[in-house]
């Protein structure tokens, strides 16, 4: 490539990204239509991953819970919750529509019961976690079950819970935008409708940069959530790491 | 011969693991490296396989520099043992064992026969030639460890507090299983513990090592007991270090009395006789086979009506005995201590008593080995 | 209970298991996609875990990378490609290796990084060299963790891969999209079952593939672990 035709290449690439970037500032949002523009999207894309993971969470712990204290019950629930995992989210997505139509739960139902894959083993491996000896202590010392629970199981149990809900929110965040081949997705909307169905790029490129964003975001917002929570945790580095990282391991 | 001159070990924070260690390691004998931790041993001993690489000074196998070889080549050639063994969970015994022969190149049927030999050495049965790690006992993984260390026959041994994770019972089968292969097999072992006894148990030298790297002292083990060189190496042995040097003089010195001694059909006032004549407190009742079977009083004997065999009495239990012909002071002591009549039983090989000994005796004894 | 027979009258149609749009081609194809994205990402999620496990370098980079991934909504990668390589496999083998890499990648270098020191510290005091000890020791010992991480993997794009539809491929998203867009409910649920029937045949295969793999010493140690 001769030094103009690499100027030329360079000239391009810039203009391109200027473009996406000029796009974007410009979409931000759209007084004409107040439901279309980036803004109101980014808005509803959190509602909608946001609700999905609280309702996740808010059935992993009871279920969680229940598996840890009745070990029997956990094999059966965990299988059916990996093959609920397998069915596509296009499918549960659409076989929602006639139950809950077009409104935003259509997105969220599935959402939500696709959190529990992996929110659900990290409940119960968090609350086996407990050493026998200190579960022990507890009751030598006079905790009733339900003490021990909130005073002893569930802080040792909240490290590897929040490395939990970790996942499952990048996860989430990005299956959001599938929801949009049923009109929901958040900013999966800017990807199919501005981006996709217009064959035009820029609108792809700001929907993927921000539902990365966005899953990024969170993310550390969790990090440093765990961190107020847990502060004995701090000090033990491999402990947190290890918890954070492997992912499906169960 | 092991030689460190001028070793040192200086890292880049600071911290001095290891600073200035002169010292020859004897071949076919054994080394240990001991001290409280951060006083560099295991720094030390993994200088020689180049685990770890002085900062200053050299570490020479026979006068060659372990600098000139490759690192991977000269491991090979010398066997190691570490803590909890570090055995590899995805492979068996046998092949565990057979991996420095397989490094090396050798046939895997050779390496395998190789391996079965070596389980038999250190008393592994050939049924367990197929199984995994995690199904043995530590004690067992510990004896997988040292074979594999000498699957390829090496003349230097070095183990890294190899016994520290198995209880004491365990701890102490395995440390006469080395002394055993060791006169068998005559390794340059350079050995690393933080246990003094275990040190004085094992060591044909021990070189104790202080805080900040240094060497405090190196000398056969009833030297370093008889003279510690200084607080630190006296305050690391312990304070009962003059009882455990009497391991080091053997029980032979001493001369058992046979003269309150009697077998089991005596009289009581006959035995009652002899002992009051050399005021002797108890007396001692054996067999017809000098098996002995439990001490008596002479108070108790002056109570008894006349006639009475001494085998019909309530007799106390004569708890520990020495062998007179291969235990050290250490054990007559212990015996002596241990016996309701402040008494050792000395017996022979056999188990048949050869006498008794007084604590006045052993006294006699201590005071003219020591002294 | 209809949708159920309806369901059986569809799977039952002999018309269903013949032709380019019959259940063996379909099922063909959407093994074809998934079989070649999980190879393609195995192939650089595999060597890549191993290296920086290995050498402990690009630990942190690694995990970024897998995060930033993971975040990838995988319509807009799907579509990205589509706009400048147009429609086709290769759109589709993008988006499902975006998303197989983070998982493959991430248990990849965990499954080395947690070799137990002293194993590693046993292999090079006996004189393994450093590809020895990767290839001897901490490949056969991560790889129970390795196989976990590619059979999260293979779940998720067999699933996923029904997108391949919407951008005018075949496989089994298919049965979903034809079904919405004729309103034929009992087409969207054969082809969601037979989406599940295959994510658990796969989760059956990675079953036997541990038996294969994975070393007798590892098995009964993890399944105690686990």
């Amino acid at each position: 490539m001769s030094a103009a035709e690499t100027a030329h290449a360079g000239t391009a690439a810039w203009d391109w990204v200027t473009g996406v970037a000029q796009w974007g500032v410009d979409n931000w949002s759209r007084p004409g239509e107040p439901d279309r523009g980036i803004r109101p999207r980014l808005v509803q894309h959190m509602r909608l991953a946001y609700v999905s993971i609280g309702i996740g969470l808010a059935l992993a712990l009871p279920l969680g819970l229940a598996c840890a204290r009745w070990t029997r019950l956990y094999p059966p629930v965990l299988t059916g919750v990996n093959v609920l995992y397998a069915v596509p989210s296009i499918a549960l997505f659409f076989l929602m529509l006639p139950y809950t139509g077009f409104s935003e739960w259509t997105a969220i139902v599935p959402l939500s019961l696709y959190t529990l894959v992996i929110l659900l083993p990290n409940v119960v491996d968090g609350l086996r976690q407990v050493p026998d000896h200190v579960r022990q202590a507890a009751v030598a010392m006079g905790f009733g079950p339900l003490r021990r629970l909130v005073a002893v199981e569930m802080p040792v149990a909240v490290p590897v819970i929040i490395a939990g809900l970790r996942v499952a929110s990048v996860a989430t965040i990005s299956m959001v935008s599938v929801a949009s081949l049923v009109g929901l997705g958040g900013l999966g909307q800017l990807i199919l409708t501005d981006g996709f169905r217009r064959q035009f790029d820029a609108p792809i490129v700001v929907g993927i940069l921000l539902t990365v964003a966005l899953a990024l975001v969170t993310d550390a917002v969790l990090v440093l959530a765990q961190r107020r929570l847990t502060p004995w945790a701090r000090r033990d580095r491999s402990r947190r790491a290890r918890a954070a990282a492997p992912v499906g391991e169960r | 011969m092991i030689t460190f001159e001028g070793a040192s070990k200086h890292y880049p924070d600071g911290t001095v693991a290891v600073d200035g260690l002169d010292l020859t390691v004897e071949t076919g004998a054994t080394t240990v490296f001991v001290g409280p931790s951060g006083s560099g041993k295991t720094t030390s001993l993994r200088m020689i396989n180049r685990m770890v690489e002085p900062t200053g000074g050299t570490v020479r196998i026979d006068g060659r520099d372990v600098r000139d070889q490759d690192p991977a080549v000269l491991r090979r050639s010398i066997g190691y043992v570490i803590q909890q063994a570090g055995l590899f969970p995805h492979r068996t015994v046998l092949d565990n064992i057979a991996t420095v022969p397989l490094l090396l190149g050798w046939r895997r049927a050779k390496a395998r026969a190789r391996a079965a030999e070596l389980m038999e050495l250190v008393g592994l049965q050939p049924a367990q030639a197929r199984r995994y790690p995690h199904q043995l006992s530590g004690g067992q993984q510990q004896r997988v460890g040292v074979a594999r260390a000498l699957a390829a026959d090496p003349p230097v041994l070095l183990m890294d507090e190899p016994f520290s994770a198995v209880d004491p019972v365990v701890r102490t089968t395995l440390q006469d299983e080395l002394l055993r292969l060791q006169q068998e097999l005559h390794k340059t072992i350079v050995f690393v513990t933080h246990d003094i006894d275990e040190a004085v148990r094992l060591g044909d030298r021990i070189a104790v090592f202080r805080p900040g790297g240094v060497l405090a002292q190196y000398d056969a083990p009833e030297r370093l007991l008889a003279e510690p060189v200084d607080a630190f190496v006296e305050s690391f042995i312990g304070y009962d270090r003059g009882v455990r040097r009497l391991s080091f003089f053997p029980a032979r010195e001493l001369s058992p009395r046979q003269d309150t001694v009697f077998d089991d059909q005596t009289r009581a006032e006959d035995a009652y006789d002899i002992a009051a004549g050399h005021g002797s407190p108890w007396v001692l009742v054996v067999s017809a086979e000098h098996m002995p079977l439990g001490w008596v009083g002479t108070e108790q004997l002056a109570r008894v009506p006349a006639g009475v065999p001494l085998g019909d009495l309530d007799l106390a239990p004569y708890g520990h005995t020495f062998n007179v012909g291969t235990d050290s002071l250490r054990a007559a002591l212990d015996a002596a201590v241990l016996s309701p009549a402040g008494l050792a039983v000395g017996v022979d090989d056999d188990g048949r008593v050869v006498g008794v000994v007084s604590q006045d005796d052993l006294g006699t004894a201590i005071w003219s080995v020591t002294e | 209970m209809d949708i159920l027979i309806d369901l059986y009258r569809w799977f039952a149609d002999p018309a269903q298991w013949s032709g380019d749009s019959g259940i063996p081609a379909r099922l063909a194809e959407h093994v074809h996609y998934s079989a070649l994205a999980l190879v393609l990402s195995s192939a650089v999620a595999v060597p890549l875990g191993l290296l920086t496990g290995h050498t402990g370098v690009g630990g942190f980079a690694t995990t970024s990378l897998a995060n930033f991934a993971r975040a990838l909504p995988t319509i807009g990668v799907l579509f990205l490609v589509v706009l400048f390589a147009g429609i086709g496999l290769v759109p589709v083998v993008c988006a499902l290796v975006a998303l197989a890499v983070p998982p493959i990648l991430v248990n990849t270098h965990e499954g080395v990084r947690g070799v137990e020191p002293r194993l590693r510290d046993a292999a090079r005091g006996m004189g393994m060299r450093g590809r020895q000890v990767l290839l001897r020791l901490e490949l056969p010992v991560a790889t129970p963790l390795i196989l976990i991480g590619v059979r999260t993997a293979a779940v998720q794009v067999v699933a996923t891969a029904t997108i391949a539809a919407y951008v005018g491929v075949g496989g089994l998203g298919r049965y979903i999209v034809d079904g919405q867009a004729r309103q034929d409910l009992t087409m969207m649920l054969g082809g969601s079952v037979l989406v599940v029937a295959l994510a658990v045949v796969t989760t059956l295969l990675f079953a036997g593939l541990r038996g294969l793999l994975v070393a007798p010493g590892l098995r009964a140690e993890t399944a105690s672990a686990r």
